[in-house]
C-alpha cells in the first residue's frame, strides 16, 4: 500500500488551514503503515467537519448520524471482524450528542479506533461552546464566557476501563501518525483525543496557543504506560502544560475475545439460505 | 361434559400463576383440546393482581371471553377483583382459612395452603392448585405427572418431585370432594399442534429468516423476542446485544446491515420515541433493517404491561422527512411468523426500514396453531453475492436506475470501496447539495421505491363480507375477535383486517366497501386511526369506530355487546 492507494477524489469542504487536515494526513500515512487494503477498512462517523473526513480517504465509509458514530461501528466490527474499523468524531459529537454511546462502548470493547477532532468549539453550527470548550470561553450563546465545567474525555475514559487512552496534536503529524498506527494495532477500545486548533471560530486554543504548551510524554523513558495513577495526573494536566501520547495501555480481552466471535468466521459470511429451525418448532408446548 | 371454559388463575406477582397455565395448556393440549390463553400482569416484581386466563375448547379458538367458569384464586383480594367475572354455573376456588374468607358465596374451599406448607414451603401452592384442577377436569394422573415433569424440566429431581407430589394432593382432593362431571373433559381427536405466544413466533421468524443481529434495550412488551433469539443464540450463530439505549439498538443494527448481516430491533413506542431519526437514517442511507413495535398504552410510560393500538399514526409518519417503507400488522401468531420472514426479505430487496406492529395482546397471547410451515417462504437474498463481488468494478452504491434499487454491494467483499452518507449525496455516496441531483434521490427514496412496494402489497384478511349487514375493519391483534364474532353471527357480521397497513391496500379497500351502507372499524385506541388512515388513503368515511382504550384487549362478548348498541343505532 501507499498514500496513493487512499486517494479520494471528493473535494474537501474545510476552511484553509483548518486542523483536520493534519489529522487526515496522519490517517492516511498510518493506514498506510499498517497496510491493510481500502477495501478491509471502514471509516465511521457522524456529523460535524470529523464526520467528512472519511470522504476524502478511498476506504469504506458510513457517515451517519449526529453523536452516532460508536454504535454504527460497534455493529459492523461485531458482524465483521475482519474489518479494521475507525470513528473520526468530533468533541460534540463523540463527548456530546453521542456521550451515552462513548461511555457504553467502552465498556463494550469491541475492537475499534476512535480518533476524536477535539477542537473546543462547535464549528459546523458556527461558534457555540463544546462539551470541552474551557471555562470563560465567550460566544455568542454564552455570552458571560462558558460555565459549566468541561468535559475531560481522558480522565473519564481511564475510569470506565479503557484499554487505550491517548492525545495527540494535530499539528504534531507524525507523532498522530504513530498514535494512530499504535490505536489501531491495540485490540480493544482504543481512544485518540486530538488537540486540533479550528480557525474560523476557536480565537483562543489555536495553533500558537497548543504549540507552546504540547509536550510528549512518551520520549520520557521512564513514563510507564501501565501505571494508571500516572495516567490520571497527566489526562487532569491542562494549562500551560499539555501532554500528548499514550497515556495508559492495557490489554483487556476484547468483545471479540470475550464473546468468542472471534474464534470463528465473521456472521457476514454465514449461508443463511437454508436454516431448519425444525428442532425450535419441535421444542414448543 | 363441557364444550367451552374458561379457567382463570389469579394472585399476586411472584406466586406463579403462568406456570399452572403452562401445565393447563400442557394438560389440555394432550386431550386434543385447543387453547387460548392471555396474561394479564402489572408491572411489578411483587404484590398486586396479576392473572393467567385460559381458554379451553374443542373448536379452534381465537380471543378470549369476558366470564370464567373456573376461576383459582391464589390470594384473598383477587375474590373482590374477579368475582364479577365469573359465569353464573361458575366457581371461585380459594383457601378460606387461610384468607380469613367467612362471606358466603360461589366459593370451593379448599386448603390448598396446609398441603404446600407440609411439602415445605407455600412455594408449591401453584402445583397444588394445578393439581386440583386436573383432578376437576378428571385428567388421567399420569398425564400430571408428565405435564409438571415438562414444566420443571431445568429443575433438580428434588424440586420436580416436591411439585409432582404438591400436584397429586391437589389432584386426589379435588377427585374425592368433587362428585359431579360437570368439568370432566373427554379426549378431542385433533391434528398435531403448536402452542407459542406473538412474540416466540416473530423470534422464530427472524432465526429463519437469517437474522443474524439483534440489538435493543429491554422495555415490556417486546423483551421476550430478545429473550428468545438470546436463547438460541449459540446454535444459530446471532449476535444479540442489549445496547444502551434505543438509540444505539437501532444504530448498531443499521452498522451491523451495512457490514452485510441482516438485522433487527424491537422496542414498545417508547423506545422507538427514541428509534425514529435511526429509522430516518436506514432510509437515507438504504440499509435494510427490520423494527418491531409491539405497542402498549401510552403516552409517556403509560401502561407498561398493557395493550393498545395507538402508534399507528405514528409509526406510520416516523423518521423526519419522505421515503419508502412498509409496515406489517400481523392478525395471529401464524401471520407474526411469516409476516416476519417476509419482512427481512422485503427490507433487503427495497433497502428499507420495515416495520411489525404488534402490540402486548398479540405478543403475550398463546394459541395453538398449526406447526408452522418454515419453507411457506424462501430466505430471498437481495445483495452481490461473495462470488459475484469479484466481477465488480466502478461500484456505485447509489447508481440511479430505472427502479430505484441500487445493487448492494457489502464491504470487502467487492475491490472497490462503499461510501454511505445520510447527508444527500451522489450516486458514488460523497455528500452533494446539488438541486438535480437531490430530486432524483429523493424520486429514487420515495416515488420508485413505493411504486414497486405497491405491486406486492399484502391483500386484507376479508370474511362473509356478502352476507354482512355490517362490516367491520381491524388491523393487528383484534383478528382474532373479529374472526370468531363473524363467525358466530354470520348473519349479521362480516370483516376486513389488513395485516398490511403500509403501502395501504387503498384499491382493495375502495373495491370491497362499494355499496356497504353499514360500516366499523374496531381499534385498541381513542382517536379511531385506521378510520383517519382509511381517509386518508381512499376519501372513504368511516363514521363509525368501536374504540377501546382502557389497555385491555376485546374479547367476543365485550365486542358483541358493543354492536348490539351500533345496531340499535339503526
Amino acid at each position: 500500500m501507499n498514500i496513493n492507494d487512499f486517494k479520494s477524489n471528493d473535494k474537501i469542504t474545510w476552511c484553509a488551514g483548518c486542523g483536520d487536515f493534519g489529522i487526515l494526513a496522519a490517517l492516511k500515512n498510518a493506514l498506510v503503515k499498517i497496510g491493510k487494503a481500502p477495501k478491509d477498512v471502514l471509516l465511521v462517523s457522524g456529523i460535524g467537519q470529523a464526520a467528512k473526513l472519511p470522504h476524502y480517504i478511498k476506504c469504506n465509509c458510513f457517515n451517519g448520524l449526529h453523536g452516532r458514530a460508536l454504535p454504527v461501528a460497534s455493529g459492523a466490527k461485531m458482524v465483521n471482524h475482519n474489518l479494521t474499523v475507525i470513528v473520526t468524531t468530533g468533541d460534540g459529537d463523540c463527548y456530546g450528542e453521542g456521550g451515552n454511546h462513548f461511555i457504553h462502548n467502552i465498556r463494550r470493547n469491541v475492537d475499534i479506533t476512535v480518533i476524536v477532532h477535539n477542537n473546543q468549539i462547535y464549528g459546523l453550527t458556527k461558534g457555540q461552546a463544546s462539551p470541552t470548550t474551557d471555562q470563560g470561553h465567550v460566544t455568542n450563546v454564552q455570552t458571560q464566557g462558558v460555565m459549566l465545567e468541561p468535559f475531560h474525555p481522558l480522565e473519564a475514559a481511564l475510569a470506565l476501563g479503557c484499554g487505550f487512552v491517548a492525545r495527540g496534536y494535530s499539528a504534531e503529524t507524525e507523532h498522530l501518525s504513530w498514535l494512530i498506527t499504535e490505536a489501531i494495532s491495540h485490540k480493544g477500545f482504543s481512544l485518540i483525543d486530538v488537540l486540533q486548533p479550528c480557525v474560523s471560530f476557536n480565537k483562543k486554543n489555536t495553533y500558537e496557543w497548543y504549540s507552546k504548551r504540547v509536550y510528549k510524554i512518551n520520549d520520557d523513558a521512564l513514563y510507564n504506560l501501565q501505571d494508571k495513577s500516572s495516567a490520571y495526573q497527566k489526562a487532569a494536566q491542562w494549562g500551560d502544560r499539555i501532554p500528548i501520547g499514550i497515556l495508559y495501555k492495557e490489554q483487556k480481552p476484547s468483545y471479540e475475545e470475550r464473546t468468542g466471535i472471534i474464534l470463528r468466521a465473521p456472521v457476514v459470511e454465514d449461508n443463511i439460505e437454508n436454516i431448519n429451525i425444525d428442532e425450535l418448532l419441535n421444542n414448543s408446548i | 361434559m363441557f364444550s367451552e371454559i374458561t379457567v382463570k388463575i389469579t394472585g399476586e406477582a411472584g406466586q406463579g400463576m403462568q406456570t399452572v397455565g403452562f401445565n393447563l395448556c400442557r394438560l389440555f393440549k394432550k386431550y386434543g383440546f385447543y387453547i387460548f390463553a392471555n396474561q394479564d400482569y402489572m408491572s411489578r416484581i411483587r404484590g398486586g393482581n396479576n392473572f393467567f386466563q385460559l381458554r379451553v375448547s374443542g373448536v379452534p379458538v381465537y380471543t378470549l371471553r369476558k366470564h370464567s367458569d373456573i376461576i383459582i384464586a391464589l390470594d384473598g383480594p383477587s375474590i373482590s377483583i374477579h368475582k364479577e367475572t365469573l359465569n353464573k354455573e361458575g366457581v371461585i376456588i380459594i383457601d378460606k382459612k387461610k384468607f380469613n374468607i367467612v362471606e358466603e358465596g360461589p366459593f370451593l374451599d379448599v386448603g390448598m395452603y396446609e398441603i404446600a406448607k407440609n411439602l415445605g414451603s407455600e412455594i408449591f401452592i401453584n402445583s397444588v392448585a394445578y393439581g386440583f384442577i386436573a383432578g376437576m377436569v378428571n385428567a388421567e394422573e399420569n398425564f400430571v405427572t408428565e405435564t409438571i415433569k415438562e414444566s420443571f424440566n431445568d429443575k433438580g429431581e428434588d424440586i420436580i418431585g416436591k411439585n409432582i407430589a404438591a400436584a397429586k394432593s391437589g389432584y386426589e382432593l379435588a377427585k374425592a370432594g368433587i362428585k359431579n362431571d360437570k368439568f370432566h373433559i373427554e379426549a378431542k381427536k385433533t391434528k398435531e399442534t403448536m402452542i407459542i405466544n406473538g412474540n416466540e413466533a416473530i423470534a422464530l421468524g427472524a432465526i429463519r429468516s437469517g437474522c443474524k443481529f439483534y440489538s435493543a434495550y429491554p422495555m415490556t412488551p417486546s423483551t421476550s423476542i430478545m429473550n428468545e433469539i438470546a436463547q438460541h443464540s449459540k446454535q444459530f450463530n446471532i449476535i444479540v446485544e442489549q445496547a444502551e439505549d434505543e438509540i444505539a439498538a437501532i444504530n448498531m443494527a443499521i452498522g451491523a446491515s451495512f457490514a452485510g448481516a441482516r438485522s433487527m430491533t424491537a422496542t414498545s413506542g417508547g423506545g422507538f420515541c427514541l428509534m425514529v431519526e435511526g429509522v430516518s437514517l436506514s432510509a437515507m442511507t438504504e440499509t435494510p433493517v427490520v423494527i418491531v413495535d409491539a405497542q402498549r398504552p401510552a403516552p409517556a410510560t403509560g401502561f407498561p404491561t398493557r395493550t393498545e393500538q395507538a402508534d399507528l399514526l405514528f409509526v406510520l409518519s416516523a423518521g423526519h422527512g419522505e421515503f419508502a417503507k412498509a409496515i406489517f400488522s400481523p392478525g395471529s401468531i401464524e401471520e407474526a411468523f411469516y409476516l416476519t420472514m417476509h419482512a427481512f426479505n422485503l427490507s433487503e430487496k427495497y433497502q428499507i426500514p420495515v416495520f411489525i406492529m404488534t402490540d402486548q395482546h398479540l405478543a403475550d397471547s398463546y394459541r395453538n396453531i398449526d406447526r408452522l410451515n418454515q419453507n411457506a417462504a424462501n430466505v430471498v437474498r437481495s445483495i452481490i453475492t461473495k462470488e459475484l463481488s469479484k466481477k465488480i468494478s466502478g461500484y456505485k452504491r447509489y447508481e440511479l436506475n430505472e427502479n430505484g434499487i441500487s445493487a448492494r454491494a457489502i464491504p470487502s467483499w467487492i475491490d472497490d470501496v462503499i461510501y454511505a452518507d445520510s447527508d444527500e449525496h451522489t450516486e458514488e455516496g460523497h455528500i452533494t447539495e446539488d438541486a438535480l441531483m437531490r430530486i432524483k434521490m429523493v424520486e429514487k427514496r420515495m416515488h420508485k421505491k413505493m411504486q414497486a412496494l405497491k405491486k406486492e402489497i399484502i391483500k386484507p384478511n376479508i370474511f362473509n363480507l356478502e352476507k354482512a349487514q355490517i362490516v367491520l375493519v381491524g388491523f393487528g391483534s383484534t383478528y382474532g375477535v373479529l374472526r370468531e364474532l363473524c363467525e358466530a353471527y354470520p348473519d349479521k357480521f362480516g370483516f376486513i383486517h389488513f395485516s398490511q397497513i403500509w403501502p395501504f391496500p387503498a384499491d382493495s379497500i375502495i373495491e370491497l366497501l362499494k355499496d356497504k351502507s353499514k360500516v366499523a372499524t374496531v381499534e385498541n385506541n381513542a382517536t379511531a386511526q385506521l378510520a383517519k388512515l382509511i381517509r386518508m388513503q381512499t376519501g372513504i368515511n368511516i363514521s363509525n369506530s368501536i374504540l377501546k382504550f382502557d389497555g385491555r384487549p376485546f374479547d367476543l362478548d365485550c365486542l358483541a355487546d358493543e354492536l348490539k348498541v351500533l345496531e340499535k343505532a339503526g
